[in-house]
């Protein structure tokens, strides 16, 4: 057994290891933990010893140590030396996987009636609608970050012109929503072009600054322009989609009472549902399409040396505009698809942590994968939303524990974790646009060699 | 009597500073029709700057570049860096070499065609469609794509990144990308570099069976003399900016200002040689 033969000697080195760990951490903590000065109650400092803490600390220290030297290192060699391989990951989906997520998509809402009955409202509205909307945010920025390499740090200001435009045009002209999706799109792809003239000969971090500094503008704008956004205090009471002129309310024009049915406050978010899903279904067609075109290969040129597209003649400053604008264009339908989720708007919702959530998921899905993207917005928003149904931590840490507070905390370690597990995002493999023969996935870490 | 044809490139008291710095000073020449024409100098001669003038990554300090494209004369330093490739006809290659690295050997090539496919999914709009006409443009392009793989010998390598390539398989891919703009003027920029000597011979050979095979003459900045005496059919030398000789391979040889210029001369000789250069 040539194997056990190799652990024994592994093994002893793992002990001795662990009892020098031991020691040093006595040694550390002895000083740090061991004692412990007290003022008693004649103001007297009194020297006590906390053996029990102590031990415990150490024991907890040197049981990790053991750990890692017989589990994770042996583990982290084997990966080292299976990534060290020639990579023959499989580069596709199972075939199946498509049409089960879509089917799975699909059925969602009605999966999650038959399970929570009354209460699906909120796994249709907080986890599905919001998903799906953050998966358009998320698709849209990717065309900017991912796809032309540009970083835009003021993504949210594009979802907040959308959402606006929605909600004054709204008001203003009661115009229904049908009218204001595609508006809320057309403008934000506006003022995508808008920002993109002034920061066109930007790179890198400059962009970034200056991308940041536009959402915060368009932040302050909606706060400060009183008159017209009443500021602070939000707009409320927004057009909400309707079914073909059928509202979802209890009146008799309503759509339940229309149509026969009784009356359910699930009906909206339902219907909410499949409309955000059908948008984000074109998105994903869209995109598709998009990378397969000139336009879009010319983003991907455009990340990866723009003065060689420069000299083979392509308008680097239309491709960049282009690129402004279609992800503009998505963070506008995602904005309006927010105030018909919300059917209220204020510049709360629209601040630079946004934009720095949609930056994550995109970084986290893997930079240019429309695939990836999706995943990471379900995993980030739908984990965090998670965090808050943690009721039952409450009957082990305490009435006073609330896991929600923990929510941005355990947030960031997971974040941390996922970076560190995978650098690339969830997908990091690059699809080719083209193939002559064999399709292969390009690994992002070849797209890093240059520049 | 028949008109002459007028030189691909017309470069006429071309100056570029930088600051302080002259970089090329007051240097004409012309790039004939279907000649390759060799830029050649010591390390810092200012080849390179005359190259991304000429492309439009400098806006010349003085001087005028016309270009004879569709035999029409255009004016290379009123144009934006893209219309040079674009509609003077103008394509480089870089002395380090600028594929996109994450994308296939293939899309190198089919980006480089960006311009016709443009016009085929008419600005997007028909391509996002689907239309037949974009399908077709996209095949022809393939099939133009599949033309120089051949010809650069990466067939095989099609579907790998261009980084992947050994080097001198990127160094004939950026020439094979380059050649996908269709330019009328291809202006390479030390294509050698890096190569041994059996390589450089294959350069030579492939560069010669491009200006056989199209309508295209060439520029070509290099310091390997094996290349450039084999293929040039007219070569200029450059020293600190200033042209110190112009004409055929022969001529340029046997310059004793050419041989100042790269050995250096003796001591002595120095106060008449300067004379004569001009300094």
């Amino acid at each position: 057994m040539p194997d056990e033969a190799a652990a024994r000697p592994n093994l002893i080195r793992a002990l001795r290891e662990t009892a020098v760990t031991a020691l040093l951490a006595f040694g550390l903590f002895l000083p740090l933990i061991g004692f412990n000065t007290v003022q008693n109650i004649r103001n007297e400092l009194v020297l006590e010893t906390r053996w029990p803490l102590l031990l415990a600390i150490v024991a907890i220290l040197a049981g990790l140590r053991f750990l890692h030297l017989v589990v994770v290192a042996p583990l982290m060699a084997e990966r080292a030396r299976a990534s060290s391989r020639p990579a023959t990951l499989p580069t596709t989906l199972p075939s199946w996987a498509m049409p089960a997520v879509i089917g799975f998509v699909l059925i969602y809402p009605l999966l999650a009636m038959l399970i929570a009955g009354p209460g699906a409202g909120k796994w249709i509205d907080n986890f599905g609608i919001q998903i799906l909307i953050y998966v358009l945010l998320g698709w849209g920025l990717n065309i900017v970050v991912g796809l032309a390499g540009l970083l835009d740090l003021g993504y949210v200001a594009f979802y907040a012109i959308g959402a606006y435009t929605c909600a004054l045009l709204g008001k203003q002209f009661d115009l229904s929503f049908w009218m204001l999706l595609p508006l809320a799109g057309i403008l934000a792809a506006f003022w995508g072009v808008l920002l993109g003239f002034p920061v066109l000969r930007l790179r890198g971090d400059y962009l970034a600054v200056v991308t940041l500094a536009f959402g915060e503008i368009i932040r302050l704008v909606l706060i400060n322009w009183k008159d017209v956004t009443q500021g602070s205090a939000g707009i409320g009471g927004l057009p909400r989609p309707t079914f073909f002129g059928l509202p979802f309310n209890a009146s008799p024009d309503g759509f339940a009472a229309r149509l026969g049915l009784e009356f359910s406050p699930l009906h909206r978010p339902l219907f909410l549902y499949y409309v955000v899903l059908a948008v984000v279904v074109l998105t994903a067609i869209v995109i598709g399409r998009l990378r397969q075109l000139p336009v879009g290969r010319a983003w991907e040129a455009l990340r990866e040396d723009e003065i060689a597209c420069r000299s083979l003649g392509i308008n680097t400053t239309n491709a960049k505009l282009a690129a402004f604008a279609s992800g503009a264009f998505f963070g506008g339908l995602a904005g309006a698809l927010f105030t018909a989720r919300q059917g209220f708007i204020s510049p709360e919702s629209v601040n630079f942590s946004e934009s720095a959530l949609i930056l994550a998921i995109v970084v986290l899905g893997g930079m240019g994968s429309t695939v990836g993207v999706a995943i990471a917005a379900v995993v980030i928003i739908g984990g965090t939303e998670l965090l808050r149904e943690l009721g039952f931590l409450k009957q082990i840490f305490g009435a006073e524990f609330d896991p929600a507070q923990y929510r941005m905390l355990l947030f960031g370690f997971a974040m941390v974790l996922i970076i560190a597990w995978k650098p690339r995002g969830f997908i990091g493999m690059r699809e080719p646009t083209l193939v002559l023969k064999r399709r292969k996935a390009i690994d992002a870490e070849l797209r890093e060699e240059h520049g | 009597m028949s008109a002459p044809v007028p030189p691909i490139l017309h470069v006429e008291h071309l100056t570029m500073r930088f600051g302080g710095l002259v970089a090329v000073h007051d240097l004409s020449f012309t790039a004939e029709r279907g000649a390759i024409t060799a830029l050649i100098g010591p390390n810092g001669a200012g080849k390179t700057t005359v190259f991304n003038c000429i492309t439009g990554f400098y806006k010349p300090t003085v001087g005028r570049l016309t270009v004879q494209a569709d035999d029409r004369p255009m004016l290379l330093e009123r144009m934006m860096g893209h219309e040079i490739a674009r509609k003077a006809g103008v394509a480089r290659t870089f002395q380090n070499i600028r594929l996109f690295p994450g994308m296939t050997v293939l899309e190198n090539l089919i980006v480089a065609q960006h311009k016709t496919l443009m016009r085929a999914s008419g600005w997007s709009v028909l391509g996002a469609l689907g239309t037949r006409s974009y399908r077709n443009a996209e095949h022809a392009a393939i099939e133009k794509a599949r033309y120089w793989l051949e010809q650069t010998g990466l067939t095989e390598r099609a579907d790998d990144p261009a980084s992947q390539l050994p080097y001198g398989g990127q160094q004939r891919l950026e020439i094979a990308r380059a050649m996908c703009t269709d330019p009328a003027l291809l202006c390479l920029d030390e294509p050698a570099a890096g190569l041994n000597p059996s390589e450089s011979a294959a350069l030579s050979d492939f560069l010669r069976a491009i200006r056989r095979d199209h309508d295209v003459s060439m520029l070509l900045i290099e310091h390997d003399m094996s290349v450039v005496m084999e293929i040039s059919d007219h070569v200029i030398v450059l020293d600190h900016g200033i042209k110190i000789a112009d004409g055929t391979c022969e001529q340029v040889r046997n310059d004793p200002k050419v041989i100042a210029a790269y050995l250096g001369v003796e001591d002595e000789e120095v106060p008449a040689v300067e004379a004569e250069v001009g300094i």
